[in-house]
C-alpha cells in the first residue's frame, strides 16, 4: 500500500512539474491565469494542511487560522517592503514568526477545550485585522491602505513567465511542507499527536507530555498557515486588513472538512475545492439564469451552500474519505 | 440570452476575418471589441461588508441592457461582465485577472473600493488595460504620469476637504475647528485636503479625534470635541457614525457650525436618523442630484432617470443614491465608447476618456461638468455647497472647483 501510494505521489509531482511547460503547445488551456489559479489552490492547500495538523491530527479546534495567515502575509510584506528582503527569504521568516505566535497562543489555549477553544481562536481572527490597523503599528503595516508589493521576478534569466515561476515556487514549497508533514506524522511525535486526539487521558497516562505536544502542534500548525500567507502576499502582491476577514478562517475550515480531516490528500483536495467552487459558483448561477433560462436569481453563496450540503451528505468523511471508500468498494466488487 | 453565445461566435469569426485583412481595414480593435460587441469587465461587492454598494453594479448592468435594447453603441452590443469581489482584495486580483486574461475585456469600468482597486492598480497598468472611472474618491486615481491606465470619477475627497476649509476661513469668525475623522485612508484623504485648504491657518484645528469604522458609537469623541471649545465641527464619517455624531452633538447641547462630508450627505440614511431638527444648517458639498430632493423632480434628466428606473429596475428603492451614481457613471462610459467610434483600442479608450471639455452628464448638479485632459485624470472636480433646510439640501453659492490641483 505504501509503495503504491508513493508511486501515485511521484506521478502527481511529475505531472505538476510538466504542466506549465505545455504552455507553448496549448496556450489557451495552460494560460498564465490558470497557472495563477493553481498557485492560489496550492497556497490554500498549505493553509488547510496547517489547520489539518491541528484539528485533523491533534483534535484541537480553530476558527481563527485566518489570523496566522494574516500574520504570515504581513511578516512577508513588511520584510519585503521595509527591509528589501527577497521574497523567498520571507517564507522561513514567516514560518518562525507564526510558530512563535502560534506557540504563545497555544499556551493559554491549553486551558480551553473544544468549543471554548473554537471561540477563543474566532476572537483572534476578528481581532487581527483591527490590530493591523492600529495607530502604533501603522508605520509598519500601512494601516487600512495596506502594502503594495512587487511580484516575484523570474531568477537566473529562466525562460519562464512570472506566473510559471510563481507556480513552481509554490509547488516546491508545497512539496517540502507536505513531505515534512508526512514524515512528522509517521514518527513517534506524530503518533503522540494522534493519540492525544483519540484518547487524551490514555495518552497522558502513557507518559506523553500532552501540554508540550499540544502547544508545539499549535505552533507548527500556525507556521504552516503563516507560510501560506507569506506565499499569498507574493502572489497577490498586495496585503490589506480587508484581505483577512473572518470569512477567510471559515474558508479554511470548509476546505478542511470538505477535503477530509486527518488526511494529507484531503488538505490538497480541500484547497482545490475551495478555490474552484468559490470561482465557479458565480459562473454557475449565471449559467442557470442566462443559458438555461431558469428564472432563479440565485446568489453565488446559495449555490456554494447547496454544493457544500450535497458533498457533506454524500461524503461525510470529506472528499478524501469518499474517494477511499469508493476505491475500496470498487476493489471489493472486482474481487 | 441564448443568442449571446451565437453572437460571440459570429463576433469571433468576424474578428478572425478582420485579422486577415487588417492591412486594408479602417476599423481597429483590441481584445474585447469586435464588429458586434464590446466586452466590459466590472466587479462589485455583491456580498460582504460593503454589499450595500452592490446596487451600483446592478444599476450599471440594467443600464447596458437598456442600451443594447436600443441598438447598442455604434451598432455594437455591450457585453457587460460583472462579478462579485466581496470587497476582498485577493479575490479582486483573481477576478480581474480572469476578466482580462480569460474573458479578454476591452476595459474595466467602475470597479469599486479603495483597497480592492489598489490591489489591481499596478497590474492594470502593466497590462495596459484601462481601469476606468473607478468608484472610490481616493485622490490616487488621478496620476496619469505613473498610472496612465487608471482614472477616477467622483470629486476626490482631497478636493472636497479643500472646499470646506476655504468656506470656513471665509465665513466663520475666530473659527476653532473640531474634526471627527474615520481612521482610514478615506478619512485621511479628507483631512489632508482640509489642512491644505486651511493653509497657514491649520492652528485653527483645536481638536482632532478619530474612530474606527467598526466602533459601535462615536459618543465619547463628540464629547471631547465639545469640551475642546470648538465652534466648527467637521464630520468626516460614513453614514452610520455621521448620523450618530450629529445626534450626539444635539443631545449634549453643542451647537457648532457643522460641515458634513458628501459621503454621508444622504437625507434618507443620515439626516432622518440623526433627527431633522438636529440637522438644520449643516453644510455639505454635492455634485450629484439627491434622489430625495424634491427640487429636481421637474428637471429633464431627473425625469428621464425616474422613467428609466421604472422600466429597467422596477421595485428598486429610488431613494438610494447608488442608483443615481450608477446611472450617471454609466452614461459617461457610454459616451466614451461612442466617442471611440470604430477605433476600439485600449489606447483610444483612454485617449477619449482623457478628452472631455465641459461635458454635461445627466444627474450632475447644474453647472458641474466633466473635464479631463491627458494631464487631468479627475473627471469631476467641482462641487456646490448646500445647507440642510427643512427636509432637503438647499444649494447656495457658486459651483466651487479645484481644477488642475
Amino acid at each position: 500500500m505504501a509503495g503504491s501510494s508513493r508511486v501515485w505521489v511521484l506521478g502527481a509531482i511529475v505531472v505538476a512539474v510538466l504542466v506549465p511547460l505545455l504552455q507553448p503547445v496549448f496556450p489557451d488551456v495552460v494560460s498564465n491565469y490558470r497557472l495563477f489559479l493553481i498557485s492560489t489552490m496550492i497556497i490554500a492547500s498549505i493553509a488547510v494542511l496547517g489547520l489539518n495538523l491541528l484539528t485533523g491530527f491533534n483534535g484541537q479546534f480553530s476558527l481563527g487560522h485566518g489570523a496566522f495567515y494574516a500574520v504570515g502575509a504581513y511578516t512577508a510584506a513588511i520584510l519585503m517592503d521595509k527591509m528589501n528582503v527577497p521574497y523567498w527569504a520571507t517564507i522561513p521568516a514567516a514560518a518562525i514568526v507564526c510558530f512563535i505566535v502560534g506557540y504563545l497562543f497555544g499556551l493559554p489555549a491549553l486551558k480551553l477545550e473544544g468549543h471554548y477553544l473554537a471561540l477563543a481562536t474566532f476572537a483572534l481572527a476578528l481581532a487581527v485585522p483591527q490590530i493591523l490597523k492600529y495607530k502604533w503599528l501603522e508605520g509598519l503595516t500601512g494601516g487600512v491602505q495596506g502594502i503594495v508589493l512587487m511580484k516575484p521576478e523570474v531568477p537566473f534569466g529562466l525562460p519562464l513567465s512570472e506566473d510559471q515561476w510563481l507556480y513552481y515556487f509554490c509547488l516546491v514549497v508545497m512539496i517540502v511542507l507536505f513531505w515534512a508533514a508526512a514524515n512528522m506524522l509517521n514518527s513517534r511525535s506524530g503518533r503522540a499527536m494522534m493519540a492525544i486526539r483519540d484518547q487524551y487521558m490514555a495518552a497522558d497516562t502513557m507518559g506523553i507530555d500532552t501540554a508540550l505536544y499540544k502547544t508545539v502542534t499549535f505552533g507548527i500548525s500556525a507556521a504552516y498557515t503563516g507560510i501560506a500567507g507569506a506565499l499569498s502576499a507574493s502572489a497577490i502582491a498586495f496585503v490589506a486588513p480587508d484581505s483577512f476577514g473572518i470569512f477567510l478562517s471559515i474558508k479554511f475550515l470548509i476546505g478542511l472538512v470538505v477535503g477530509g480531516m486527518g488526511s494529507l490528500l484531503g488538505s490538497v483536495l480541500g484547497g482545490v475545492f475551495y478555490v474552484l467552487v468559490d470561482n465557479s459558483a458565480q459562473s454557475l448561477t449565471q449559467f442557470i439564469r442566462n443559458d438555461l433560462g431558469l428564472p432563479f436569481d440565485l446568489s453565488a453563496y446559495t449555490v456554494f451552500g447547496v454544493l457544500l450540503i450535497a458533498i457533506i451528505y454524500l461524503m461525510p468523511m470529506g472528499i478524501a474519505g469518499g474517494l477511499f471508500i469508493a476505491y475500496r468498494k470498487l476493489r471489493g466488487a472486482r474481487a | 440570452m441564448a443568442t449571446s453565445r451565437r453572437s460571440f461566435v459570429v463576433g469571433a469569426s468576424a474578428f478572425a476575418v478582420w485579422g486577415a485583412n487588417s492591412a486594408f481595414a479602417q476599423k481597429k480593435y483590441d481584445d474585447g471589441a469586435t464588429d458586434k460587441e464590446i466586452k466590459i469587465g466590472h466587479t462589485g461587492p455583491y456580498s460582504g461588508p460593503a454589499s450595500s454598494y452592490g446596487q451600483i453594479g446592478k444599476t450599471i448592468e440594467a443600464f447596458f441592457k437598456s442600451v443594447n435594447e436600443a441598438g447598442g453603441v455604434n451598432g455594437r452590443k455591450i457585453n457587460f461582465i460583472t462579478r462579485d469581489d466581496g470587497y476582498s482584495p485577493p479575490k479582486m486580483v483573481e477576478l480581474v485577472r480572469q476578466l482580462v486574461e480569460q474573458d479578454k475585456v476591452l476595459c474595466l469600468f467602475n470597479t469599486l473600493g479603495t483597497p480592492t482597486n489598489t490591489a489591481i492598480h499596478r497590474y492594470m497598468n502593466q497590462k495596459k488595460v484601462p481601469q476606468l472611472y473607478v468608484a472610490t474618491g481616493a485622490s490616487k486615481w488621478g496620476k496619469p504620469k505613473e498610472f496612465p491606465w487608471t482614472m477616477g470619477f467622483q470629486p476626490d475627497y482631497h478636493t472636497e476637504g479643500v472646499v470646506y476649509a476655504k468656506h470656513i476661513l471665509a465665513n466663520v469668525k475666530d473659527a476653532k475647528i473640531g474634526v471627527l475623522m474615520q481612521n482610514d485612508d478615506y478619512g485621511k484623504d479628507y483631512y489632508e485636503g482640509f489642512r491644505e485648504g486651511l493653509g497657514k491657518e491649520t492652528g485653527k484645528i483645536v481638536k482632532h479625534v478619530t474612530f474606527e469604522v467598526t466602533d459601535p458609537t462615536v459618543d465619547s469623541q463628540v464629547i471631547q470635541l465639545k469640551d475642546s471649545g470648538a465652534n466648527v465641527f467637521f464630520n468626516i464619517a460614513t453614514p452610520k457614525a455621521a448620523a450618530q455624531a450629529i445626534r450626539k452633538a444635539a443631545d449634549i447641547g453643542w451647537k457648532p457650525a457643522q460641515y458634513l462630508n458628501n459621503v454621508s450627505a444622504s437625507v434618507g440614511s443620515v439626516m432622518k436618523p440623526a433627527g431633522l431638527e438636529n440637522s438644520q444648517g449643516i453644510i455639505t458639498a454635492q455634485y450629484l442630484k439627491d434622489p430625495t430632493d424634491k427640487q429636481w423632480e421637474n428637471t429633464d434628466d431627473f425625469k428621464a432617470w425616474v422613467a428609466w428606473m421604472d422600466k429597467w429596475m422596477p421595485g428598486a428603492n429610488k431613494a438610494d443614491a447608488n442608483h443615481v451614481f450608477g446611472y450617471a457613471v454609466s452614461n459617461l462610459m457610454l459616451e466614451t465608447l461612442r466617442k471611440c467610434g470604430d477605433t476600439l483600442t485600449r489606447e483610444n479608450v483612454m485617449k477619449q476618456a482623457a478628452n472631455y471639455q465641459k461635458y454635461k452628464l445627466p444627474l450632475l448638479l447644474p453647472g458641474i461638468t466633466i473635464n479631463t485632459s491627458p494631464t487631468d485624470y479627475y473627471p469631476i472636480q467641482s462641487v456646490q455647497l448646500a445647507r440642510f433646510k427643512g427636509e432637503t439640501w438647499d444649494l447656495f453659492g457658486d459651483v466651487m472647483s479645484a481644477e488642475g490641483s
